[in-house]
């Protein structure tokens, strides 16, 4: 008796936002819908919480005390200096910095990490198909880090114990030709690794085909590279799927793209219609044997990797990744009309806990 | 030196007190041991209401320092929620959060609170039902509940008096040591409960201390009070005394009945009150055994009946709209101790009871009126074991 009247139907249809968002996501993501206007307010202060009450944390994430915005993240790519040797070889050279941090990682919520640079994911490194990248690794941590790339590399470069491990105060400089082209990865590979990992080191390291080298999709491959005209079009962006177990009984707690619990799903990204999407998606997210990306009211083209430039699953609307299997994804919003679209992990659980977001298409 | 040992000598050990702690918390002598170690953070859920708004949960805060608390999962997932007096909760105070929440009537839900520091304290709600309100229906409801379980058994176990009396000397002896019997297994069982309560109540505040301790103050007012004439209690001044063990006792069965209800843990009501209600007869049977045929009144029984079984009425209402684990701890503490008196008192009546030699608890009557006391308690647990 009671449960009917939790939910007079007045009460549901009065709702405008129930109509926006809440037909896709189900009445529990219903506050959301107007959130946008009135983002300065904490949540507490919205007056349409009602009984339902919504899916959320409460309260706001200090970005400048954290030293990254996670909506800057998504698109601040790191492509350090480039310099071109004598014989013509162009050099990409990174400098970073393995550092202790307590970080924000929901409002109120501070979590001991271990970062690269000080910002989980770490910096997203950006090189273009066949440079030879050096990557100066200082480590300024209370523990021994490495960097591990999912690339191709030598032995004494895979950035492992015994090759290329850090002591803290020392340094190392990693050394490789930048290939395949593709979305990937790197992280700390010390041992214990799960805890090097759950702390917060990992990154996105994408390597930009070269169009020289791929006459037959050159169209493409120029799409991809950074800087060109033709990837200006695309708007881009970066998420690492990641969690955080704050407790540390090997459970996460959080879950988030890009670290902040639900941050884009108060503050949604903005998107134009007219251009389309290319999204590097990379799942560092530890302890869960998977983790998955799920588009609302649209479809999208996946490139497993990136490592191809043809799909290699095309028209999808749900990819799952295991931890360290990354992909691009690519999509249009161009036959939509405008308003907000969610994007978030369709197992539940981790959207409820964090990983859940939005776009909004203008 | 004889002139100083004046009572006023007692400033002496107050202003050393007041000296170790004045310079303990200036100096903080030892901090320098915990530095660098997180924050302690203790928090113990209270009680849990349910109402068509939402989950609504009172804390207790445990740790020397406040928890914050950050964040709110309801059934894994984060939810809005709003809490007063505000997110951090000190030691030993209470702060309550208003979770707005579609939850589901008779399933589970499990609550996660998470800190400033990202621990987790978790709570279940095994059955989620509403919280009973204090409307005149349901104070009716558990006035009679309470009489079903306190007053009425109780009366029908007087009636066991006139048969027992048929049987002479014997028949009173029996029905003494079914009384000890009985009051042995209520003084486990008691403490048992107590105990068990304790363990659901903030660790700071030692609720198993206070049951014990309880019990052990409790049972020597109580005979202070008996022997104010310098003698044993005897007779209905027995009767009296162990009408107020079991009523102490029944209080605190009252409470956990009443928050069996509340928090919808009642499969078969009825089944369960009657349980307690013939789990009950036999303390009718132990109230009127040390009284004498010729002081026996309507009056007198009535008395006793309401003294013994009335509290099971005021404990099922109060357990029903939530009172913390301690205080139901330290009332079956209480209870422990009102019972304990009372097998002293029975027990020292029963031993010099007779004067032609044999004492009378080592007559067959007496050994089989203690195991039946117990053996009926045990057996009619089974009832209430729900």
């Amino acid at each position: 008796m009671a449960i009917k009247h939790l939910f007079p139907l007045k009460y549901r249809l009065s709702r405008r936002g129930f109509v926006v968002t809440g037909l896709a996501a189900g009445g529990a993501f219903v506050s959301h819908a107007s959130v946008a206007k009135n983002d300065k307010n904490m949540p507490a202060a919205r007056p349409h919480q009602g009984r339902h009450g919504a899916t959320q944390v409460i309260g706001k994430v200090d970005h400048a005390r954290n030293g990254f915005d996670p909506k800057d993240i998504l698109t601040d790519w790191e492509t350090g200096e480039v310099t071109t040797t004598q014989d013509g070889t162009r050099v990409r050279e990174f400098v970073i910095t393995a550092v202790d941090k307590e970080i924000e990682i929901a409002p109120g919520v501070l979590f001991p990490a271990w970062t690269y640079n000080g910002r989980i994911p770490g910096p997203s490194f950006r090189a273009k198909e066949g440079e030879l990248i050096r990557v100066r690794f200082s480590n300024l941590g209370s523990h021994e880090h490495t960097m591990h790339f999912h690339g191709i590399h030598s032995a004494r470069m895979d950035g492992v114990p015994g090759a290329g491990q850090v002591a803290p105060g020392d340094s190392f400089t990693y050394e490789f030709v930048a290939k395949p082209f593709g979305c990937h990865l790197y992280h700390c590979h010390s041992f214990p690794l799960k805890r090097h990992i759950h702390k917060g080191l990992y990154g996105a390291f994408i390597i930009d085909p070269d169009p020289d080298r791929h006459p037959e999709h050159a169209d493409v491959a120029r799409s991809r590279l950074l800087g060109t005209p033709e990837n200006k079009r695309w708007q881009e962006f970066v998420m690492v799927m990641n969690g955080f177990d704050t407790n540390f009984d090997d459970e996460n707690e959080f879950y988030a793209v890009n670290s902040i619990a639900f941050a884009y799903q108060h503050d949604a990204i903005r998107i134009e219609r007219a251009r389309p999407v290319r999204v590097y998606l990379v799942n560092a997210t530890e302890f869960d044997p998977i983790n998955s990306f799920h588009l609302h009211a649209n479809f999208f083209d996946y490139y497993d990797h990136g490592t191809t430039l043809t799909p290699t699953l095309k028209t999808v609307d749900t990819i799952m990744l295991c931890q360290a299997q990354r992909g691009i994804l690519e999509f249009s919003f161009a036959d939509h009309e405008p308003g907000r679209y969610m994007f978030h992990a369709h197992q539940s659980e981790f959207a409820e806990l964090g990983w859940m977001a939005n776009f909004e298409v203008v | 030196m004889r002139s100083v040992m004046t009572r006023s000598t007692i400033i002496l050990p107050i202003l050393l007190i007041i000296a170790l702690v004045a310079a303990f918390l200036t100096v903080q002598p030892f901090d320098y041991l915990t530095r660098g170690v997180p924050p302690d953070e203790s928090i113990t859920v209270e009680s849990v209401r349910l109402d068509d708004e939402g989950i609504h949960v009172t804390i207790r805060g445990s740790s020397a320092e406040p928890t914050v608390i950050a964040q709110v999962q309801v059934d894994g997932a984060y939810r809005f929620f709003s809490m007063s007096p505000n997110q951090s909760v000190g030691y030993l105070q209470t702060a309550n959060i208003n979770i707005p929440y579609p939850w589901v009537r008779g399933e589970p839900h499990h609550l996660a609170f998470v800190t400033a520091t990202g621990q987790t304290f978790e709570h279940t709600i095994n059955v989620a039902v509403t919280t009973p309100k204090l409307t005149m229906g349901s104070l009716l409801g558990f006035a009679l509940i309470g009489l079903f379980v306190g007053i009425v058994p109780i009366i029908i176990g007087y009636s066991f008096y006139p048969a027992l009396l048929s049987f002479g000397e014997s028949g009173r002896a029996f029905a003494m040591a079914l009384t000890i019997g009985l009051l042995a297994f209520l003084l486990v069982d008691t403490l048992g409960e107590g105990l068990e309560v304790a363990e659901k109540a903030t660790k700071a505040l030692h609720a198993n201390l206070a049951v014990w301790m309880s019990a052990l103050v409790s049972c020597l007012v109580l005979l202070n009070l008996g022997r104010r004439s310098g003698r044993p209690p005897e007779g209905a001044a027995l009767a009296l005394f162990i009408a107020i063990g079991i009523g102490v006792h029944n209080f605190g069965e009252g409470l956990v009945i009443g928050a069996s209800f509340a928090v919808g843990e009642i499969a078969l009501a009825s089944f369960l009150v009657l349980g307690f209600a013939l789990h009950n007869v036999s303390e009718g049977v132990a109230i009127s055994a040390p009284i004498r045929k010729d002081a026996i009144s309507f009056m007198t029984l009535a008395k006793l009946a309401i003294i013994a079984g009335g509290p099971a009425i005021p404990g099922t209402m109060i357990g029903a709209v939530s009172v913390s684990p301690f205080w139901t701890a330290l009332a079956f503490g209480i209870g422990a101790g009102a019972i304990l008196q009372v097998i002293i008192e029975v027990g020292s009546n029963v031993l010099k009871r007779r004067s032609d030699g044999t004492a009378s608890w080592q007559s067959a009557a007496s050994l089989w009126g203690f195991i039946s006391g117990i053996a009926i308690m045990y057996v009619t647990a089974f009832l209430v074991s729900g």
